[in-house]
């Protein structure tokens, strides 16, 4: 498979009382042109393993990693002028509640053009037109009027349909969803997960989201790494999640309550001590 | 139905934030020691009528009647607090960072002039699966499920008959999710509760609750029992899309087979 991203041995460590924690502790996978999913609960380093690969981890956390490799490069060897033109540009993240990431006081349509003409030589005539199909494409009726729009004046899901089409504009070869629709209703989530699904499968594009929701990244990705503290304890194909054998993932997936298996009390986890130590899995494909 | 005794009867509610009307016409009852859901989106209202139940939100109208007695809009009465407590969604906001668990659970007692402080602080953390080291530590000293129960334990301890959840697990993981739901059906069944819950997830709310009200815009559409959600037995088109993504979702996911023991 055409490898677009190559991580390995991926660790990040935060200074604490009595030495270094390490909260991601040696991770490797490679991402193609598929949607990859990387599930696991708070704290388990999925957030930080996405912002990783932006190289966008902040001291004193400390970053390294035997390679982030994007397209044959090692982002890690970059300048800090050549990793911004990385980020938006080739690799772009949409975060999970869009009323953090918009800019309150900034009409929709115009950061999408910017979004564009940062990275690219045109006219502000060639951005607006763009950015029109754009929200055209994010599926919002009329584009004309949302472009004229203040974050406050649109909705949760319009808003994340916005930050898609913003983060697709530019036309990147890989898109980072961390958690990109846990902030919004059910009904709406499907929709946006399904304008994200068929943008990034048109433009092939390779794919990676991060999410706490097992069920959800189950129907949107082609595979999926289960993070547990800081390591990945299992990769399976997102078709074949129900033949999971790691007893966290089988876990997780019985302790969901089911609307068609009704229980009088639902089944908990039971942590071994000996998952901490085992061996990261590698979800190099 | 008709002999057993009511928890909770809420008739013609409607509840105005300013102009906007956030609840209209809501009604339902709850029979003491049962179990009842509202569903619904963001904006729809169902957060809302706890609030009003609590005194939280107060421009409302119609009648919220409370084991036999009905409701002032603007005063609660204190032995009302005895009677019905909540629990909010999110227990890193609910709780007082500065305040240790053991001022959390005593101040109510003391408001009440219990006079075993010590001994139903003990009790209560037990009930709620903390051992008693827990009982001196600060909110950022715990984690999103310890501090759950935390705030369950705050709730109990002046042992109230009635308990409004509002999203008591959508800000925690699904394996912690699973402890506390267990937790809450643990403490109704041992101390014959009622429960008013409200959730996003139908899941959830089947698990939990034996009937339940769908609502959209401030409006309940559609009463239905648990055991009819189940089987797909809704009638309103809403329910019907949310049952629709809740089930496709799920089976993609689990074969059944497979996860039998």
């Amino acid at each position: 498979m055409d490898r677009l991203l190559e991580i390995e041995d991926l660790r990040i460590r935060f200074p604490a009382r009595g030495g270094m924690v390490e909260a991601v502790r040696g991770l490797s996978f490679s991402l193609g042109r598929e949607r990859l999913g990387l599930v696991g609960e708070s704290g388990s380093g999925k957030s930080l393993t996405g912002r990783a690969i932006l190289r966008l981890v902040r001291p004193p956390a400390q970053l390294s990693a035997r390679h982030i490799r994007f397209r044959g490069d090692n982002l890690l060897a970059m300048s800090e002028r050549r990793m911004r033109s990385i980020r938006g540009h080739r690799i772009s993240m949409v975060m999970q509640d869009p009323k953090f990431s918009l800019n309150p006081v900034m009409r929709v349509g115009d950061q999408i053009a910017e979004a564009y003409r940062l990275h690219r030589r045109t006219t502000n005539a060639q951005a607006y037109d763009k950015t029109l199909e754009m929200l055209e494409a994010v599926q919002i009726r009329d584009p004309e009027r949302v472009y004229r729009m203040y974050p406050h004046e649109v909705s949760g899901g319009m808003g994340q349909r916005i930050m898609i089409a913003m983060m697709l504009i530019p036309g990147p070869d890989i898109l980072i969803a961390d958690e990109p629709t846990s902030a919004l209703d059910v009904l709406v989530q499907t929709q946006v997960l399904k304008i994200m699904d068929s943008l990034v499968r048109e433009r092939g594009m390779g794919l990676l989201f991060i999410s706490h929701d097992l069920p959800l990244l189950s129907a949107f990705c082609d595979r999926i790494l289960v993070l547990y503290s800081g390591r990945i304890v299992e990769v399976c194909d997102a078709s074949r999640l129900h033949q999971a054998t790691h007893p966290y993932t089988q876990g997780l997936l019985r302790s969901i309550p089911r609307l068609d298996r009704p229980t009088a009390e639902l089944p908990t986890l039971a942590r071994s001590a000996d998952w901490v130590h085992q061996e990261s899995v590698s979800g190099v494909l | 139905m008709s002999s057993e005794r009511i928890a909770i009867d809420v008739r013609q509610l409607s509840v105005r934030f300013g102009r906007a009307e956030a609840v209209r016409g809501a009604s339902f009852a709850v029979p003491a020691g049962g179990s009842f859901g509202l569903v619904g989106e963001s904006g729809s209202g169902k957060s809302t009528i706890l609030r009003s139940i609590m005194g939280l939100a107060r421009d409302w109208d119609g009648t919220i009647t409370v084991d036999g007695t009905s409701l002032d809009r603007h005063r609660r009465h204190r032995s009302f607090f005895r009677t019905v407590q909540m629990v909010f969604q999110d227990p890193f906001g609910s709780l007082h960072p500065r305040h240790s668990v053991d001022r959390v659970l005593s101040e109510p007692l003391k408001r009440y002039r219990f006079a075993d402080i010590d001994a139903r602080i003990e009790r209560i953390l037990s009930d709620v699966g903390l051992d008693h080291r827990f009982r001196f530590r600060f909110p950022h000293q715990l984690s999103g499920g310890q501090r759950q129960r935390i705030a369950i334990a705050r709730a109990l301890i002046l042992e109230p008959s009635l308990l409004l959840l509002d999203e008591p697990t959508s800000a925690l993981d699904v394996s912690v999710q699973a402890e506390i739901l267990n937790l809450l059906n643990d403490v109704r069944q041992k101390r014959q509760l009622t429960f008013l819950m409200v959730s996003h997830n139908l899941a959830v709310i089947a698990h939990m609750c034996s009937d339940v009200a769908v609502m959209i815009n401030g409006e309940i559409v559609e009463l239905l029992s648990t055991e009819q959600l189940r089987r797909g037995a809704a009638s309103h088109p809403y329910t019907l899309r949310l049952l629709t993504s809740a089930t496709n979702l799920g089976n993609q996911v689990i074969a059944p087979q497979s996860l039998d023991r």
